[in-house]
């Protein structure tokens, strides 16, 4: 240390130091997490984290089992393999949305146009195909690209005239719910053929009872190849590594839901093409926003805009980019939404869609202050929302209930996230 | 004053700025070695952050040469400073809360195998170069909210060393935090000195710099007001060079003709 001791310094402290630090080097610091091995560390951790208010997917885990358990003790229709097959299928249509919307929360903003643009989708795909013509699978890339494009739009204006997303895409709910009626033409309704593509989304089913297990002995096995061999590379890499029995604990709860859910498929009509779907977007997305750049960057912006930019982050293209993710996701689910009614109406992408689409997203466990969430959550989300208005229906609760019950979830999820955040902050974990 | 080399690694001459009517730079000398850690200090205003973002490609200078190694270059982004190896550590050090801190330190510059990203590569490099730099964090997957203020500004000087700078600038590095956690960092510095790089540290405090800077460049209003050798300088001769108390040239004179007398 190149100090001048002679001179006044009032500050000795500085000098003192190094020799304090380096004899703090020798001793473990208390301050380091380090996870036993085995079982017993794992629940160690997990107390911690129960502590700290990294609840993560418990809370929505646990709601979902208390729905069931309510509903179930009201009917015992609900838990039917006809009715849980039911509900697999009709919320794909919101689930895909919000695997967009959960791109655009990531951000730490919002898209209120998904709805529209879901419904202009629908009618570009019915219009194109049916009163034009034109080839059913050429329509549906149309809409599908429509649906990019708009959302690219929106991002324009958010990302580069640096316009509030709030209120770009409030115009755009606007605007597109205009273009759709006005594509529609007088009618208003365009019935869809229910055995072409579009129509085929939603009624097909894998009835060979192989689909069902086959994918749930997939998914099980990816699952376990993939943890296994990831913890082997680091292993071999000297760093700390997942435990053989924590891989094989999580395989096992996998394989358990999966096989359930694939037994429970097959009691009905089989596997159903929509739910495949589903899974193989939230698999292909979580994989995009985990690990790959692209995926690291829209968590960086959702952490900090001003350290993106200073690791050279392209902010603008990035954003752009997410808003059009939001306006493709968007036309996805109004794709499913058409087949499900079998058609294209005015109605389509109105009412309580885009309410559900977002509080499917946060009820899953997606923070709306961003940098926080996984597409997986759109999945638990858009399950818990389903399970209600699927159980409220078999009671034969009207729509208003409905909604009055579904706004109290999703204010308790608000209360739990914003909580959450407050737990964290203090644990130091925000 | 240990080993420094002859040529400066960075030399900026007569550099000018101005923003609009405002002057806030006026023909500005500077020069730093490798291995030598120059602390540039003045009062709130007397254009320390404007300097550091000339020299980082935020701001490009409006008069003046740049040289690097001895040729002159052009800085008008900040990509053209990384690409010369100048790294900064800003105040506000830009780290993104929610991310853990590998993920922070390879932020913008993600090691990836066949498009996906290394985590496992990343993670082994990241507690090597934390070992190093003798950086102790509680694990390097924890987000950097869960961090003290010291633990995330040596994250944040560990993530500048990825790009194995020749130049590191650390803009009020020890502004925030407590007396340990200065001291954590001060280390850091002297370690980066050590390990050859030229360290050009913009500060308040007059202890830090002191403890760590071979020599002080002072500035005052926009201009030069002395570059002083602090092992031959006295606290109060930097600080009315800094509050320009004292008339400049006796400042300078004194300091040199003091320099001398040492030798």
């Amino acid at each position: 240390m190149s100090i001048d001791k002679t001179s006044a310094t009032p500050d000795d402290h500085v000098v003192e130091n190094p020799e304090a630090a380096a004899g703090a080097d020798v001793a473990v610091d208390p301050r380091l997490l380090v996870r036993e091995r085995g079982f017993a560390g794992y629940l160690d951790e997990f107390k911690r984290k129960m502590r700290a208010g990294d609840l993560g997917s418990i809370p929505v885990v646990v709601g979902l089992i208390v729905i069931c358990v309510i509903f179930q003790s009201l009917n015992s229709a609900f838990l039917s393999a006809e009715n849980l097959n039911n509900i697999a299928v009709a919320m794909v249509a919101t689930g895909m949305m919000s695997v967009g919307i959960i791109f655009v929360l990531l951000l730490g903003e919002i898209d209120l146009s998904v709805g529209s643009v879901s419904g202009v989708a629908g009618a570009i795909t019915a219009v194109l195909s049916v009163t034009n013509g034109v080839n059913e699978w050429l329509s549906v890339i149309i809409a599908l690209a429509s649906g990019a494009a708009i959302g690219a739009i929106h991002g324009f204006f958010f990302a580069r005239i640096g316009a509030p997303a709030f209120a770009v895409t409030l115009a755009g709910l606007l605007f597109w719910l205009g273009f759709m009626l006005q594509i529609l033409g007088e009618n208003g309704t365009i019935n869809l053929d229910g055995d072409g593509v579009v129509g085929k989304l939603t009624t097909y089913y894998f009835s060979d009872v192989a689909a069902a297990y086959g994918l749930a002995v997939v998914a099980v096995a990816l699952f376990f190849v993939t943890s296994f061999l990831d913890s082997r590379r680091r292993e071999a890499a000297g760093i700390p590594a997942r435990p053989l029995i924590d891989i094989v604990v999580r395989t096992a709860i996998l394989a358990v839901v999966a096989f359930a859910a694939a037994i429970m498929f097959n009691q009905y009509k089989g596997l159903p093409l929509a739910l495949l779907l589903f899974v193989l977007v939230l698999v292909i997305t979580d994989f995009v926003l985990r690990r790959t750049t692209y995926g690291r960057k829209i968590f960086a912006l959702g952490g900090s805009v001003e350290a993106s930019r200073r690791a050279g982050i392209n902010v603008t293209a990035v954003r752009v980019s997410v808003f059009a993710i939001a306006g493709f996701f968007a036309a996805v689910g109004g794709l499913f939404w058409s087949s499900k009614i079998a058609a294209a109406n005015q109605s389509a992408g109105a009412g309580d869609l885009l309410m559900n689409v977002i509080a499917a997203a946060v009820i899953g466990g997606t923070s709306l202050f961003g940098g926080r969430g996984r597409t997986w959550n759109a999945l638990l989300g858009v399950m818990v929302i389903t399970s209600i208005q699927y159980g409220l229906a078999l009671e034969g609760i009207a729509t208003p209930v409905q909604y009055m019950i579904t706004g109290g979830v999703l204010l308790a999820t608000v209360v739990i996230d914003s909580i959450t955040r407050k737990t964290q902050k203090t644990a130091g974990r925000a | 004053m240990v080993n420094v080399s002859a040529t400066p690694v960075l030399a900026l001459r007569g550099i000018s700025k101005r923003f609009g009517a405002v002057q806030a730079l006026t023909d500005v000398e500077l020069e730093v070695h490798a291995g030598e850690v120059v602390a540039l200090v003045g009062d709130n205003g007397a254009g320390k952050s404007t300097l550091v973002k000339t020299i980082a490609g935020v701001h490009p200078i409006d008069e003046g040469v740049i040289e690097w190694d001895g040729r002159t270059v052009q800085i008008n982004k900040p990509h053209d400073a990384q690409n010369l190896g100048i790294a900064t550590v800003y105040q506000d050090l830009a780290l993104c809360d929610n991310i853990d801190v590998v993920g922070n330190l390879y932020l913008g510059r993600e090691l990836q195998k066949r498009g996906i990203l290394d985590e496992v590569e990343m993670e082994r490099r990241s507690r090597e170069l934390l070992q190093t730099l003798s950086i102790r964090i509680p694990s390097v997957r924890i987000p950097i909210a869960s961090l003290s203020g010291g633990q995330r500004q040596t994250v944040a000087i560990a993530r500048s060393m990825l790009g194995a700078p020749k130049l590191v600038i650390l803009d009020e590095p020890t502004a925030a935090l407590g007396v340990e956690q200065t001291a954590q960092v001060l280390d850091l510095v002297e370690r980066l000195r050590e390990r050859g790089h030229a360290v050009l540290l913009i500060s308040h405090n007059m202890a830090d710099v002191k403890a760590v800077a071979d020599k002080v460049a002072v500035l005052r209003l926009g201009r030069n007001n002395g570059v002083f050798e602090v092992k031959t300088t006295s606290q109060e001769e930097i600080i009315s060079a800094i509050t320009g108390a004292t008339d400049n040239a006796v400042t300078r004179r004194a300091a040199r003709s003091n320099g001398e007398a040492q030798k």
